[in-house]
């Protein structure tokens, strides 16, 4: 199961730069602390995928790692599946915006990693491969990650985070750093491993594009500390096309708008 | 890493020749100056002598007998500083209160040269290995701790939540994050800090001992045989050249070799 309540968080942290001064906006700064998320909620339904958007700095990162168990609210909680979130765990894994494959490991190592309590062999072994061919990296098992190229590298992470089955897979900017084309080729086959696995995923992006081709549905953060824009179903029909939806192409103005770009250029 | 990794390899006879070549032209300065010095052969022997008496040395088994001595000296007290520098390098770099605690400590004592320890160590640990052992051991702890230290502190803090998300227990987060992450930097700091141990040794061995290199040394300067002294710093040269090579190598070893 993958229900997540994110049930009215607060993350303030310690403002190193300066302290506070006269004249500041007493709403954004308290003490010597800057307040990155203030008073969020938001509910995530079984298997759903969620696009997390908003502009860099807007606090997103730190819900998600709130949410992962690396760090923790300064008020209120996230629950899963009616459980507190205290620390990470392998039934909710996060795959980094940066490379996270450990790069003294092996491809199929890596992908082992939440697997290395079997202990049946062959059953390990077979399930390593499984994986590994999902996201086609067949042949490239005893490559070191920096052997591949970077779509290959987020691929492997990818095969390692499903590999452990957990219920919730946490996507911290899953497409920065890949070339365009990678980009693409790497958001379908997100798409697809979702319709196929039907894990709750949440993914924070700062693509707009991403975030409507993607989501079931799709939640904008911004302002600072950060809020809760917008949260919107998104009940169309994939693959999905601007051109063929009218809707949405009005609904990415939209938000080409909230986010103080006027024109979708 | 190491410098012949960015550039295209050298075939390896340039890699032998080259070398070679400066030894040669060593050797002939070193002819030349003492031809032409005017320096008689006691206080400047040309390299034939010397040669020629190294030759008498390893004939009558002392050069061997030194030799392995030192070399005893140096395992020792390398493999302590190895065994009490690398896991307090470990803790200090992983856990922020032991560094507050200890390395402002660390710090202070890491300045003093392992020489300035020779009374007291001689007063402490007598006459024999003790001493000598000691101070090499004083000499190489405090650069691996430090090394140690820094390179496991460097560590991107992503491995660890990897390690977290994946259950790792402690004893994981050391033997697959920590451990395999900080090889490449240790090992250089093995490299740095053997060549340390190696360049105390003689200085440890001119006192409270009757062998090893550094006994060969001070015993033939008070022969008034500059001839062996020269053997004994030939063969201090040559050991420490072959133990920087023993390092490099294990820096290319597969476990290492994962940062490209």
């Amino acid at each position: 199961m993958g229900h997540i309540v994110v049930d009215h968080i607060s993350r303030a942290y310690r403002n190193r730069r300066r302290r506070n001064r006269v004249g500041d906006d007493p709403d954004l700064r308290y003490g010597d602390r800057i307040l990155v998320l203030d008073d969020v909620s938001m509910e995530f339904q079984d298997g759903e995928m969620v696009c997390i958007l908003g502009p860099s700095g807007c606090g997103k990162s730190t819900l998600l790692k709130i949410i992962a168990g690396f760090d923790r609210p300064s008020a209120g909680r996230v629950l899963i599946d009616d459980k507190e979130v205290a620390r990470p765990g392998s039934d909710h894994i996060f795959v980094f915006q940066h490379n996270g494959l450990l790069p003294w490991m092996t491809v199929w190592e890596n992908v082992g990693l939440g697997l290395r309590h079997m202990s049946d062999r062959d059953a390990k072994s077979e399930r390593i491969m499984e994986f590994i061919e999902m996201v086609e990296l067949e042949n490239f098992e005893h490559h070191y990650p920096h052997q591949l190229s970077g779509g290959m590298q987020r691929r492997a992470e990818l095969a390692r985070a499903l590999a452990v089955n957990p219920d919730i897979l946490i996507m911290d900017e899953p497409f920065s750093g890949l070339d365009f084309l990678t980009h693409m080729k790497m958001r379908e086959e997100v798409v697809n491993m979702h319709e196929f696995i039907g894990k709750t995923t949440i993914v924070v992006t700062h693509d707009i594009d991403d975030a409507l081709i993607m989501g079931d549905r799709i939640v904008i953060m911004s302002g600072q500390p950060s809020i809760v824009k917008l949260d919107r179903q998104l009940d169309f029909a994939r693959p999905r096309d601007f051109q063929k939806e009218p809707s949405l192409n009005q609904l990415r103005n939209e938000i080409f708008f909230m986010l103080g770009v006027p024109y979708a250029v | 890493m190491s410098d012949d990794t960015t550039t295209m390899p050298h075939p390896w006879k340039l890699r032998l020749v080259l070398p070679c070549l400066a030894f040669g032209g060593l050797l002939l300065v070193w002819d030349l100056l003492a031809r032409f010095s005017g320096w008689s052969v006691d206080v400047f022997p040309g390299p034939l002598q010397v040669f020629i008496s190294m030759g008498e040395l390893i004939a009558n088994g002392t050069l061997v007998q030194h030799t392995v001595a030192s070399l005893f000296r140096v395992t020792v007290g390398f493999y302590l500083a190895v065994l009490g520098g690398i896991p307090l390098g470990i803790m200090l770099g992983r856990w922020e209160n032991a560094r507050l605690l200890i390395n402002p400590m660390i710090q202070f004592l890491r300045p003093i040269s392992p020489l300035a320890w020779i009374p007291l160590s001689m007063l402490w640990f007598g006459i024999g290995d003790k001493p000598a052992v000691f101070l090499i051991f004083l000499s190489s702890f405090f650069p691996l701790v430090v090394s140690t230290t820094a390179t496991v502190s460097a560590i991107n803090p992503i491995y660890f939540q990897v390690g977290a998300n994946f259950n790792f227990s402690r004893w994981e987060v050391i033997s697959r994050i920590i451990v395999p992450a900080m090889m490449p930097g240790t090992i250089t700091a093995l490299r740095i800090s053997v060549t340390i141990a190696w360049l105390v040794v003689v200085a440890a061995e001119m006192i409270a001992v009757q062998s090893g290199l550094g006994y060969l040394i001070l015993d033939s300067r008070n022969a008034l045989r500059m001839d062996y002294v020269m053997d004994g710093m030939i063969v201090i040269g040559v050991i420490g050249l072959l133990l920087d090579i023993i390092m490099r190598r294990l820096g290319r070893i597969e476990s290492t070799s994962w940062n490209g």
